[in-house]
Parts: structure tokens; sequence; C-alpha cells
């Protein structure tokens, strides 16, 4: 339990550090710190192939992508441009929104009973595969059709820019 | 069957070598020759010419579409990974249901190729 | 958890980091003796008998080299880069079995840091983070050709990462487990991988040769186009951390070969010397068979190196995308198909 505590405070030090830095650069890689720390709380879980999962799609792939993005656009100054009172009024009234929804949740957690869930092996890949392709079949299979919208969505914006630029 | 306990050592091994990393920065660092440097020096290497600009400029958007066909992809492989493991006792359903999923995301792959998405010219 | 345990692993893993370093501190020196010898050249021999000191005068002369960062450039990711570099390449081996267990002082030790449920997909996932090392560095440098290289690097080792995951795939279906031992210990004698999946192995190793940025794909580096890349700012250690990650790549994708397809520690007749030696010193014989195997993946790596041209870039990316994948795919589609067809047919 010990372990936990201190795996979650380093995962809250990168969170934080995610929001309070300055370079967009630096905050990408607190972003994979932050879930090298998710991808032990997972293994703490016992729920392996989820914890790779993690490790691979959004540490090596995902990152990857927010990397690709923030080359993409002009990155002359460190600071961010944006400092418009306006912004700051509705990034206030939506954290806030958040926070609101968080103790909400918070309270109704509180009353649910925490099941340990270790010792079923249910987090290990053959586990998972048996549960997935039996009582998950149709969400399986939806999430094909989920990944194809995305690539058809990726290829469309990308051919669009490039007649336009 | 592995528990959360045999990921320790992969833990150990990140940390000799994070160790190892910080010392040879820190020596290689601390023991190279200080030099009172120039500008010119410091300037970015570009073949001996003046260099015009700098290097935060936006690229080619092909790279981009690349990137984002590679998280799909890496989804759809990752969720093959359960159904390979389990793959002879699914048997012929198994299969049947495999096909389904990697023929949606091939058509996808398909139309990726006919949009010329992926030409490089 | 008791104390052995804990004392074990300890050992194995300060152990194989040094043999890690050897290896890949001599792989630069066995590099330079290849290029000679495909050339007919001499090579380094000026350190030591044949040369061997190189790598440690190599080495020890990175440390005494100025260290210049670019007045453009940003300080702390210019560092950054090149240590995830390294970083990262130090931690594939560890769920790699070296040999059978041994047994040493009547205690049976594993030679293998750990054993895991999922471990080719831990593999996978380590080689997914050897992109950042040169995104990091090449995008910090704030040179253009660095930021070529990068943006280079970094589409080449993704596209590459879905071949070699769909390649895996089909060794899977072969094999029903994701853990090394496992693998390992299924290709008893002379049942090696490679026998099943001729084709996986194949686009295996050309996605290994792109991961690892070696000729023909080190297109991110490229001196003749690029002056040197996502490398080209830097200097002293961090410059030969780049290339000393490179090289610790290169050892980790030839043990991964080895151990997928080739057998690892197995070898034809190893009952009859099992038999013969006892469980201290035989799974010794089968380690020197696994270094063996490795040894000859690395020096395939060199040999093609100075027997292969360049890929350009649309051509990388066409083999990648165009060929690899579907390759890959088909592989899986037979070998599925292979399988299924087998077992019904068996069960008739």
């Amino acid at each position: 339990m010990s372990l936990f505590y201190v795996v979650a405070f380093l995962s809250i030090i990168f969170a934080l550090l995610v929001i309070f830095t300055k370079n967009p650069v630096h905050s990408v890689l607190y972003l994979i710190a932050t879930f090298f720390t998710f991808t032990i709380h997972y293994i703490i879980l016992n729920a392996q192939f989820l914890a790779v999962v993690n490790f691979i799609v959004y540490m090596g792939a995902i990152m990857v992508l927010f990397l690709f993005v923030l080359m993409l656009m002009n990155l002359n100054t460190d600071t961010e441009p944006m400092k418009s009172t306006l912004l700051k009024v509705v990034g206030a009234i939506a954290g806030g929104c958040l926070l609101v929804t968080l103790v909400g949740s918070m309270k109704t957690l509180s009353s649910a009973s925490t099941t340990a869930m270790d010792n079923t092996g249910i987090g290990l890949v053959e586990n998972l595969g048996k549960v997935l392709f039996s009582d998950f079949l149709l969400p399986f299979e939806l999430s094909s059709i989920l990944l194809l919208a995305a690539m058809v969505g990726a290829v469309l914006l990308a051919k669009k820019d490039n007649k336009t630029a | 069957m592995s528990a959360p306990v045999d990921y320790l050592p992969i833990i150990m091994q990140l940390l000799v070598a994070l160790g190892f990393v910080a010392l040879t920065m820190g020596i290689t660092h601390l023991i190279g020759p200080k030099r009172k440097t120039t500008d010119v020096k410091l300037t970015a290497f570009e073949s001996g010419i003046e260099v015009i600009g700098n290097a935060r400029q936006p690229f080619s958007i092909k790279y981009f579409v690349v990137a984002i066909l590679f998280v799909l992809f890496d989804v759809e492989v990752i969720f093959m990974y359960p159904w390979a493991v389990n793959f002879r006792e699914f048997g012929l359903n198994g299969l049947i249901e495999m096909f389904i999923f990697m023929g949606t995301l091939l058509l996808g792959f398909i139309y990726v190729i006919k949009k010329k998405a992926l030409e490089w010219d | 958890m008791e104390l052995e345990f804990l004392i074990e692993k300890t050992a194995l893993v300060l152990v194989l980091f040094v043999l890690t370093l050897t290896i890949a501190a001599y792989s630069t020196w066995a590099e330079r003796k290849v290029a000679a010898w495909l050339q007919d050249r001499v090579g380094p021999n000026r350190a030591g008998p044949f040369g061997l000191l190189q790598p440690l005068a190599d080495g020890g002369k990175m440390f005494f080299k100025e260290e210049i960062i670019p007045s453009g450039a940003n300080k702390y990711l210019f560092i950054a880069g090149p240590s995830l570099a390294l970083l990262v390449s130090f931690l594939g081996t560890a769920v790699i079995p070296f040999g059978q267990n041994i047994e040493i002082f009547g205690r049976v030790v594993p030679l293998q840091v750990t054993d895991i449920n999922v471990g080719i997909l831990y593999i996978f996932g380590v080689v997914s983070l050897g992109v950042y090392g040169i995104m990091i560095g090449g995008w910090a440098s704030n040179n253009k050709y660095s930021l070529m290289g990068a943006i280079r690097g970094a589409s080449q080792n993704i596209s590459y990462e879905i071949a070699m995951g769909l390649s895996i795939i089909a060794l899977l279906m072969v094999t029903n487990t994701l853990s090394f031992k496992e693998i390992a210990a299924q290709q008893h004698g002379w049942h090696w991988n490679v026998l099943y999946q001729p084709l996986g192995f194949l686009i295996f190793l050309i996605c290994a040769f792109a991961e690892t940025n070696r000729v023909p794909f080190d297109l991110p580096e490229c001196e003749t186009e690029l002056i040197g890349g996502y490398q080209t700012e830097y200097s002293a250690f961090k410059m030969g951390a780049y290339m000393f990650a490179e090289y610790i790549n290169m050892f980790v994708s030839s043990v991964v070969m080895a151990v997928l397809y080739f057998g690892g520690y197995n070898y034809p007749g190893m009952d009859a010397v099992n038999q013969a030696l006892g469980p201290t010193w035989s799974p010794l014989i089968g380690v020197g068979v696994m270094f063996f195997k490795i040894i000859a993946f690395i020096f395939f790596f060199m040999w093609v190196r100075w027997t292969v041209p360049r890929f350009r870039y649309d051509q990388l990316m066409d083999l990648g995308w165009k060929v690899l994948i579907p390759l890959a795919i088909a592989n899986i589609v037979i070998t599925a198909i292979v399988i299924v067809g087998f077992d019904l047919f068996n069960k008739l």
C-alpha cells in the first residue's frame, strides 16, 4: 500500500509539472513520465496487459503524435502567445466545472465498496483475450469501425490542406 | 504466471541505466575542456553558410498523416495480441471474428493507399 | 520477497549491464575491423594487439572533448535527447533469457533478469520509446538538418514499428505465449521458429534494421545529405551517447531475433550435453551458443552496412507501408488458415 502512495505522489507531481511548465515540449516529456507512473499503477493492480498497452499506445504512440503536432506548429517563443482575459475567464469556468464534477464523483465513490481484484488474473493477456472475444465481441468489432472512421478523417483533413496550400 | 513483483527487476535495471546516464553526462560536463567561445562558434552548423532564420519552422503535413496512421494501426496491432495468444483455443470462430476486424481496417488501409496519402513526391 | 531474490536480481542486472556496455563498445571496434576486412584494409591496429584497446581510447576521448551547446538550442532538451536515447536502449535486455536455469551452490538461478507475462509486448514498448531520443535531440538542436533528420527518423521508426508488431503476431500464433522464457523453451533442440515463420522473420529482420537506424535505413543520420542528421550539433559524450545507443540497440535486436526466431540458447543435441555435464555446466554451453548467434547477427548487421546502399526517403516509406505491412498481414492470414485448418483436420 505504501508503494501505491509513492507512485501516486509521483503521478501527481508529474501531472502538475505538465500544467505548470511553460515550454510545451517539456510538458510532453512530463506527460510521458506521468503515463509511466500510470503504467506502474496498472502493474500494482496486476493488470499487466493494460499496463503494457498504456506503455505502448500512450507513451509510445500518442505522445509521439503530440510531439509531431508541437513541432508542426511555429514555436519561436517559449511563452504561449494567448493571454487575453476572456480566455482566462473561460479557463477558470471550465476548470471550476471539472472540479465540481470531480468532487461529485468522489462523493459517490466513497459509498461504493472497493473490492480488490487481484488473484483473479483477469488482467493477464490470455484471460483478457478470452473475455474480449466472448463477452465483449461486439464492442471489439465496433472499435474497428471507429478506427476506420478516424483513418478516413485523418486522410480527408490532410488532403484538403494539401489542395488549398 | 507472473505477478507484479516480477516487474521489480525492470525498475532496478531502469535505475542502473539512469545512474549510468546521469554519471556519464555529469562526467563529460565536468572534465571536458571549457574555452571562451565566440558567438559564431555556437551558431547552428549549416555547411558554413550563414544561418537564415531558425529551425522552428512548420514542416510537411505528410509526416503528421504518417503519425496519425501509426497510432491507429498501433491500436489495431495491440488488439490482435490477446487474440493471437488464445488463437488455437478460439478455433474457426475466433478466426472469422478477427478477419472481420482486420477486413474493416484493411478497407481503411486500401482507402489510404488509393487516396495517395502515403505518396512522397 | 526475500533477500536472496534481491541479491540475485541485482547481480543479474549488473552483469547484464556490464555485458551490454562491453558488447556495444566492442561492436564499434568490430564494425571498423569488418569494414576494413570487406574493403581490403587493415583497420584499427595501433591501440593494443589488433587494436583491441581502441574502444577504450575512443570512449575516453569523448569525455575529454569540449561540450558545445549551440546558442539557439533548448539547453535542457538538448541534454535530454541523447540521455533518453541511451537510457531506453539499456532497457530491452531485461526480459531476455540468456540460458536455461543454472544451478549455483544448490540454488537454481534463471539466466534472465525477469520473466514477465507480456515479455514481447514489453520489448515492443521499449522499441517504441526509442523515437523520443532522436526526436527531442534533433528538435532541440535548432538546426534545420537536425530537425529534418529527427522528423525522418521518427516517421521511419513509427512506420516500421507496425510491420514489426504484425510480424510478431504471426509468431505468437505459433507459440501461443508472450513470455520469452516459454518461447525459448518451446524451441528445444531443432524446433527453431524461423522454420515455421520464415516470412515473419524476414519482415522482422528488415524492421530491426529500420528501428536501429542502420544502413540501408540510416536516413536520420545520412551524412551525405544531412551532415549528421539529428546528431549534427552534438559533441563530446552526448554524441557518444547517440552512437552507443545505436550499438546497444543493434545488440538488443540481435538478441531478440536470436531468441524469437533462432532458438536462443537451444541447439541440436542439447539433451545429451545436459545429461553429460549436469545442471551447473551445461547451461553455460547454452549461453555460449546464444552468444554465438548474437554475434553472428551483429556481424550480419555490419556486413549489410558495408554492402547495401542507402534507400531514398520515398522508397523507404513505400517499402514500409506498401510492401511490409501487406506482407505481414498476408503472413498472419496464411499462418492462421494453416494452423486452424490443421487443427480441424486433426479433429476429424
